[in-house]
């Protein structure tokens, strides 16, 4: 591998031969750099659903009420099924050690909120602190609602960073008065979300003063719900599934629903969407791995061609090269040795190009479905390996064919 | 140096077999300039490959400088033709990609030697057929005279005790032939056992010997008193 003279004897062949050499080169760059492109677009499409995941909490339970749609213990069908606080708290009491944050909410979809001569009508919702975190909202501005704010009643409020932008412009609101329902609420906080514009339209109050102030009683619209972490993210999903279950018995039973009438109790287990999506993602995964390793595939047969062309067009040379007193092996070495050398170089080439695309270009795809395409720069290497190493094999049996001719014959080769 | 004792060759072709050489007898000494006569086909290139070690015979015995050739191993035999044999073929058969002065440092190469040395032995064989100036060009820029000048180069880079030629001059006219056979004269005169196969009467006659073959056999082998070459250019 070192001697000197090989590679020199090596260059010199590369050089006076750029043509082949250059084919050789094309057909593993080409190779490698399709499948770091394609391994690329699939971990960017992966991140770009777990983006769309990540809006929520990504192990979030939600309940929310419906009609029933069946008769049960002498009760019609059509019943409009109303939670109450004291579901909430049932279930805060039964589940505190698998409950981790919760909220119960009381919206209202629609109310006038006005600053000075600005109003716009927006979605309200009554919440508890953790609302924050299962909503994942962020704060630009001041706090968020919390425990004293729930528990004396104030009338505080964070403001979606849409309803900012109406209602004071440029203005900063913390600190100021809105009307909400013909009560002054204080702004506490701006927040954004995840989900856009649609969900930065909202205001948020404390539960309790949702619920006094506004006619909701003792009335809740919606339960958001998450469960501890678990170890790993099946056990995840299976804690998830099964808790969601056992809350929907207890909720049906308490509001006397039939154990089968889904429509009364809905409950969106988030994991479980999540787990279903992964799973296509995997599948899409393995897709572009399956193209690519084709593509490798294809690579290396167009190497292993080219080496038989190769042979094919040297066998005069290794017939005057035999003749001259070259051994078996030297030949084979010779043979091997480039196109290793070539494979290799024209791996990395590839290796490089397909990098600094995604490096480049990555960034700039601004798609819902492809975020931050990256590839795992071992595999890709790995990868460089593999072809290298199935040209060698490729060129190997052409090469010892070759140096096995008898002489004699190789040189009446024409 | 040479000593060969019913030595047989067919090729198989096929259902048939072609009995090409039947039974050759003949040796040559140390120093001696032999060339091989007969009419085409009658298996003079057969011989001269198998005295190569490019080919097998199917029977009878060889034994070169001592050494009986059998059964060898491609390894043995790529050592025993770097060590003892220098090849000039009809057709030259210099590597098209390198330059004059790489292709007579080749057999060098395959003898281990380094390479500040294998480019020293290679220009001084140039020169010594009159190269030198020549040693950076490729073989399709040369002559066909110049191009077999620097495969006689080649074949004594890696001082052998046989040279064989297989109508060195077959590609070439008359006035370059005579040149080429000069310089095998030359050789020879240094004391280099040489065969050459030729068709050529007045290339035959340059030689010291007239080995004739046909039909597989030997039919004739007389010394001939040798014509200087240089006198006819
Ligand atoms: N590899 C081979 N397979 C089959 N037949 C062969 C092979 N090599 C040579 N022959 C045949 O053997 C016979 C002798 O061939 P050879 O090349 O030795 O003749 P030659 O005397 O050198 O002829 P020429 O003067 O035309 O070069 C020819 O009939 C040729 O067709
Ligand atoms: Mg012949």
């Amino acid at each position: 591998m070192f001697d000197l003279d090989r590679w020199n004897e090596i260059f010199e062949t590369i050089r006076k031969n750029k043509l082949r050499t250059f084919l050789t080169g094309l057909s593993v760059a080409s190779g490698i750099f399709i499948l770091v492109v394609l391994l690329g677009i699939g971990e960017g499409m992966r991140n770009g659903i777990s983006r769309e995941f990540e809006q929520d909490a990504s192990n979030l339970i939600f309940v929310w009420p419906g009609v029933t749609s069946k008769e049960y213990k002498g009760l019609n069908p059509g019943r409009r099924i109303q939670l109450k606080n004291d579901d909430y708290n049932r279930i805060l009491l039964e589940n505190s050690d698998k409950l981790d944050k919760t909220s119960s909410t009381y919206q209202v979809w629609s109310s006038v909120v006005s600053y000075g001569k600005e109003s716009g009508s927006y979605r309200m919702d009554g919440v508890f602190p953790d609302y924050q975190y299962l909503e994942n909202m962020s704060l630009t501005a001041g706090r968020f609602i919390n425990n004293n704010d729930v528990e004396h009643v104030e009338k505080s409020i964070v403001i979606g960073y849409q309803v900012k932008k109406d209602l004071f412009r440029e203005e900063d609101p913390i600190g100021k008065y809105v009307e909400l329902s013909g009560i002054n609420f204080k702004v506490v906080g701006v927040f954004t979300d995840p989900g856009g514009e649609r969900e930065e339209a909202r205001v948020v109050i404390p539960i309790t003063t949702a619920q006094k102030a506004l006619g909701g009683s003792n009335n809740i619209g919606r339960l958001y719900l998450t469960l501890k972490p678990e170890d790993n993210f099946e056990a995840a999903v299976a804690a998830s599934t099964a808790f969601s279950e056992d809350l929907g018995e207890f909720l049906r039973e308490r509001h006397t629903i039939a154990p089968d009438d889904n429509r009364a109790i809905n409950i969106n287990n988030t994991l479980e969407h999540a787990k279903r999506f992964y799973g296509l993602m995997d599948m899409i995964r393995l897709f572009f791995w399956g193209v690519g390793v084709c593509t490798i595939i294809a690579g290396v047969v167009g190497v292993s061609n080219i080496m038989l062309i190769i042979v094919k067009e040297r066998t005069r040379e290794i017939g005057i090269r035999k003749a001259l007193g070259a051994q078996p092996l030297s030949i084979v070495g010779m043979i091997l040795h480039e196109s290793i050398f070539v494979t290799a170089i024209a791996g990395f080439i590839g290796l490089i190009f397909s990098l600094t695309l995604l490096e480049f270009i990555g960034p700039a795809i601004e798609t819902q479905f492809i975020y931050n395409p990256t590839v795992n720069f071992t595999v890709a290497l790995n990868t460089v390996f593999i072809l290298v190493l199935a040209g060698a094999l490729a060129g190997f049996f052409p090469a010892w064919r070759a140096a096995r001719i008898k002489p004699i014959i190789a040189l009446r080769d024409e | 140096m040479i000593e060969i004792s019913n030595l047989h060759k067919s090729y198989r072709m096929g259902a048939n077999t072609l009995h090409v050489l039947k039974g050759i007898n003949f040796s040559v000494a140390d120093g001696e300039l032999v060339s091989i006569m007969g009419s085409s086909g009658s298996g003079k290139s057969t011989l001269l490959n198998i005295l190569g070690m490019l080919d097998e015979a199917d029977e009878g015995s060889y034994v070169l400088d001592g050494v009986t050739i059998k059964n060898l191993s491609e390894k043995q035999a790529a050592k025993y033709r770097n060590k003892f044999l220098g090849f000039i073929f009809q057709s030259f058969n210099l590597i098209g990609y390198k330059s004059a002065l790489d292709n007579v440092a080749l057999p060098l190469y395959y003898q281990g030697h380094s390479r500040s040395e294998r480019m020293d032995r290679a220009m001084s064989y140039l020169e010594k057929v009159g190269l030198a100036d020549w040693a950076g060009h490729l073989p399709n820029e040369l002559s066909g005279g110049q191009k077999q000048r620097v495969a006689i180069a080649r074949a004594l880079a890696s001082d052998p005790k046989v040279l064989l030629a297989d109508e060195p001059t077959g590609a070439l006219d008359t006035k370059t032939s005579y040149e080429v056979m000069d310089l095998i004269q030359e050789i020879n005169d240094e004391g280099r056992t040489i065969l050459v196969v030729t068709h050529e009467h007045d290339i035959a006659q340059m030689t010291k010997r007239i080995v004739h073959l046909k039909d597989g056999v030997i039919i004739e082998d007389t010394k001939v008193s040798q014509v200087r070459a240089f006198e006819n250019v």
